[in-house]
């Protein structure tokens, strides 16, 4: 019975791949696809091109090959053997276990101290963004000019000149060494307010406030029901930009923090790195590695998750419908 | 006359720095009160409680941290590693200056102390009994803490120095370990002409190996009393160190690897880096960075500039102050006097630091001790040889971490051009004595 089957099933395989001559013409189409001519939009394949975006994605993954090959190595195997390939033995299990339990297990509470500042801190610039960009989008009042300089000029002026001025006026107010001297600071965002101002400005249009307004709905109703959702796009874009701001940043938790206890994960790893540099310290190199790529999955894990929403935002306005 | 050159300094000093500013203000007010201070003080103190930070970088103290909680319930320890060295004093600095945030007990290099007792940032703990352990640590770092009458900190470690090579190398290539600054520099080309991946060392410029190996040589650059400050890198110990130095670089003998770094403990592990003239800590450094040439490293003393001599020198090794600016001060002496002396010691150098104190150096447990990791070798006793053969009347500048940090721009300019390390060093002593001289200090070279 099977035989007949096996046979029919062969003989539809072997044809297209011996080449025999093809009979029915939906078979060819997506072989012999005909070759569109070369356009701005379907250019030719140019090999300086070619060979300029392979150096790029090299210069872009080798850091992060060599992070991953390096956190498989024991503080040994990092130092005698070479970077670029796996050691003898492949520790990477080990590696994760006693980075996560080292020093009574510092850095999961370093892993938390960031979950927090990013949540509350890029978060809270979020939300704050959205608000405002919407209202200097959409209100006409007073003021609104000298808003848009000040922003303009906020953009403008690096976050690393503001550390010294804000520790003095904070350690005025008593909130050095506390969470909070990370996360006030992590609340304004000048660029997200920007983004959002624009995003909203292109992405709701002026007659759909107006036909809400008509309908009867309140200005809250209508904020929340018709604009929040249509500035989803450039709210997951400015949640990224902060969120990866807040993560990485150092300077600003470096003067602030002094309790390890409330350190965040960029100034544990660097203090783990300091040890190795003192008289009676411990050079704890293969954690700080593993460390390391620990403190980068989650931000990868988000991109990757939030990426289409940035990718249909970042075009939003740019056409003329 | 006195009178006058101090307010010019104080002056001076509040000008140059918020720092100053702060501690001298808070010296004033502190200087009323202090007479009051007996020992007494700090029992009542201990038995009321409270909590003190310490801010300090080693990690033997937390161990002690625990002990001192269980023998006195209502002190709360808070450590906090605050950075290491000139990381930790610039937040020190800077907690001073903001006038909040200051610890209560900090952790502070012997060579960067005379910066935060001239400055009166830090407590003179004689009114609280510190004088009495005058005869507790060995000379050296006493000589450290102390300053006329007063003593600025209790010492926590020394760093005698001694010879660490890696006698599997020496060995392969039949290369006698040497005694000599001579012989080291033949032992250097040798090694390095035997395989050219073979550096008898590393230098890239280090202010305090430099200074150290000139300690050692017997050169005395630096003389301090109060606002008077001499520089001179021209005697006769320093020019025996930098003969013998400029012939290492010279010949490119020492590998531009810069110590601390990956690199260093890299060379350290696979040969590369023969040998180390390094303060007597080193052996927990080695026991955790470069646990892959565990048995292939041996201790010796220190080679000798003048053969047959017995000459010695510290190198790092730190103490515990108490800020001006602490909020309970009799509460951080008792912890800064458990830490340092008795029980507080003898737990710490059972966890790997090297005593300040004369008890812990000379018993027999510590003398005894055999170290695996150079293959079984009574280490201790060359390193306690080298404590008592250390010249005691070494000073630092009183603003050495300043000269520190424009070491690599003087000096540093030796070991990457063609500038001579006499010359180099001359520089190094032109910048200390002008940035001394702005600060309001009598400065002559």
């Amino acid at each position: 019975m099977t035989t007949p089957l096996t046979t029919a099933a062969a003989t539809e395989a072997a044809e297209p791949a011996g080449g025999a001559p093809v009979t029915t013409p939906a078979a060819t189409t997506p072989r012999r696809r005909k070759r569109l001519p070369h356009t701005p939009l379907n250019p030719r394949p140019s090999i300086p091109l070619t060979l300029v975006t392979g150096l790029a994605l090299l210069y872009t993954l080798l850091p992060l090959a060599w992070l991953v090959i390096n956190s498989t190595k024991d503080q040994k195997g990092l130092l005698d053997s070479f970077g670029l390939w796996f050691a003898d033995d492949v520790n990477l299990w080990d590696n994760i276990t006693r980075t996560l339990t080292y020093d009574d297990g510092v850095f999961v509470r370093w892993l938390l101290n960031t979950l927090l500042y990013v949540a509350a801190g890029a978060g809270g610039a979020t939300v704050l963004a959205v608000l405002g960009g919407y209202a200097l989008a959409k209100f006409n009042f007073p003021g609104r000019k000298a808003v848009f300089a000040v922003v303009l000029g906020a953009v403008a002026v690096p976050g690393t000149a503001l550390a010294v001025p804000t520790f003095l006026m904070f350690s005025k107010m008593g909130l050095t060494n506390t969470p909070w001297a990370v996360i006030i600071p992590s609340l304004i965002s000048p660029f997200g307010l920007y983004l959002m101002w624009v995003f909203a400005a292109e992405a709701i249009p002026a007659e759909l406030l107006e036909a809400a307004r008509v309908d009867g709905s309140g200005e809250l109703r209508t904020f929340f029901t018709i604009a929040l959702p249509l500035l989803m796009p450039g709210t997951v874009t400015v949640l990224l930009f902060s969120m990866v701001a807040t993560w990485n940043n150092y300077f600003l938790p470096l003067i602030m923090i002094k309790d390890p206890d409330w350190y965040p994960l960029t100034l544990g790893l660097s203090a783990w790195n300091a040890q190795a540099q003192t008289a009676g310290g411990e050079a704890v190199f293969d954690l700080i590695i593993t460390g390391s790529l620990l403190t980068i999955v989650p931000i990868v894990v988000i991109f990757l998750l939030l990426q289409r929403f940035w990718q249909s935002g970042l075009a939003a306005g740019s056409v003329k419908e | 006359m006195r009178t006058h050159t101090t307010r010019r300094l104080l002056g001076a000093l509040a000008v140059a720095s918020a720092l100053a500013l702060t501690a001298t203000a808070c010296g004033s007010d502190a200087g009323d009160g202090d007479g009051g201070n007996a020992p007494k003080d700090v029992k009542s103190a201990l038995e009321k409680g409270g909590k003190v930070t310490v801010w300090a970088w080693e990690p033997t103290l937390k161990k002690v941290a625990e002990d001192f909680e269980k023998k006195y319930p209502n002190v709360d320890v808070e450590l906090v590693n605050a950075g290491t060295g000139d990381k930790q004093y610039t937040a020190l600095q800077n907690a001073i200056a903001a006038g909040s945030g200051a610890p209560d007990v900090a952790q502070v290099e012997y060579y960067a102390l005379g910066q935060f007792a001239i400055a009166k940032s830090v407590e003179d703990l004689s009114p609280y009994g510190a004088e009495k352990f005058g005869k507790t640590f060995t000379p050296g770092p006493w000589n450290a803490v102390t300053q006329d009458k007063a003593v600025y900190a209790l010492p926590m470690d020394s760093g005698p120095m001694a010879f660490f090579y890696n006698k599997k190398v020496f060995d392969k290539h039949r290369i006698e370990v040497p005694t000599t600054w001579d012989d080291y520099v033949a032992a250097a080309r040798a090694l390095h002409k035997a395989d050219p991946k073979i550096f008898i060392t590393n230098d890239t410029g280090d202010a305090g190996a430099t200074t150290s190996l000139i300690w050692q040589a017997g050169g005395r650059p630096y003389k301090a009393d109060g606002t008077d400050v001499t520089v001179d890198f021209g005697d006769a110990g320093t020019k025996k160190y930098t003969a013998t130095w400029q012939k290492l670089l010279d010949e490119k003998l020492v590998a531009p690897v810069s110590s601390w770094s990956d690199a260093w403990y890299k060379g350290l592990a696979d040969g590369s880096l023969a040998t180390l003239s390094i303060g007597a800590w080193m052996p927990a450094n080695l026991t955790s960075g470069v646990a892959a040439a565990s048995g292939d490293w041996r201790v010796a003393p220190l080679p000798q500039w003048t053969k047959g001599d017995k000459a010695s020198a510290e190198n790092g090794g730190s103490s515990l102050a108490v800020p001006k600016a602490a909020k309970n001060k009799e509460l951080a002496y008792a912890f800064t006097e458990f830490a340092t002396t008795g029980a507080g010691a003898t737990t710490r150098v059972s966890a790997g630091a090297f005593p300040a104190t004369r008890a812990d150096l000379e018993s027999k447990a510590f003398l005894d001790a055999p170290f695996p990791y150079f293959g079984g070798q009574k280490a201790n006793q060359v390193f306690a040889e080298s404590a008592r053969n250390v010249g005691t009347d070494w000073s630092y500048l009183p603003y050495q971490v300043y000269a520190n940090s424009v070491f690599n721009d003087t000096v540093g300019k030796a070991y990457v051009s063609s500038t001579e390390l006499t010359d180099g060093l001359k520089a190094w002593q032109d910048a200390s004595v002008k940035y001394g001289k702005d600060q309001g200090f009598s400065v002559s070279d």
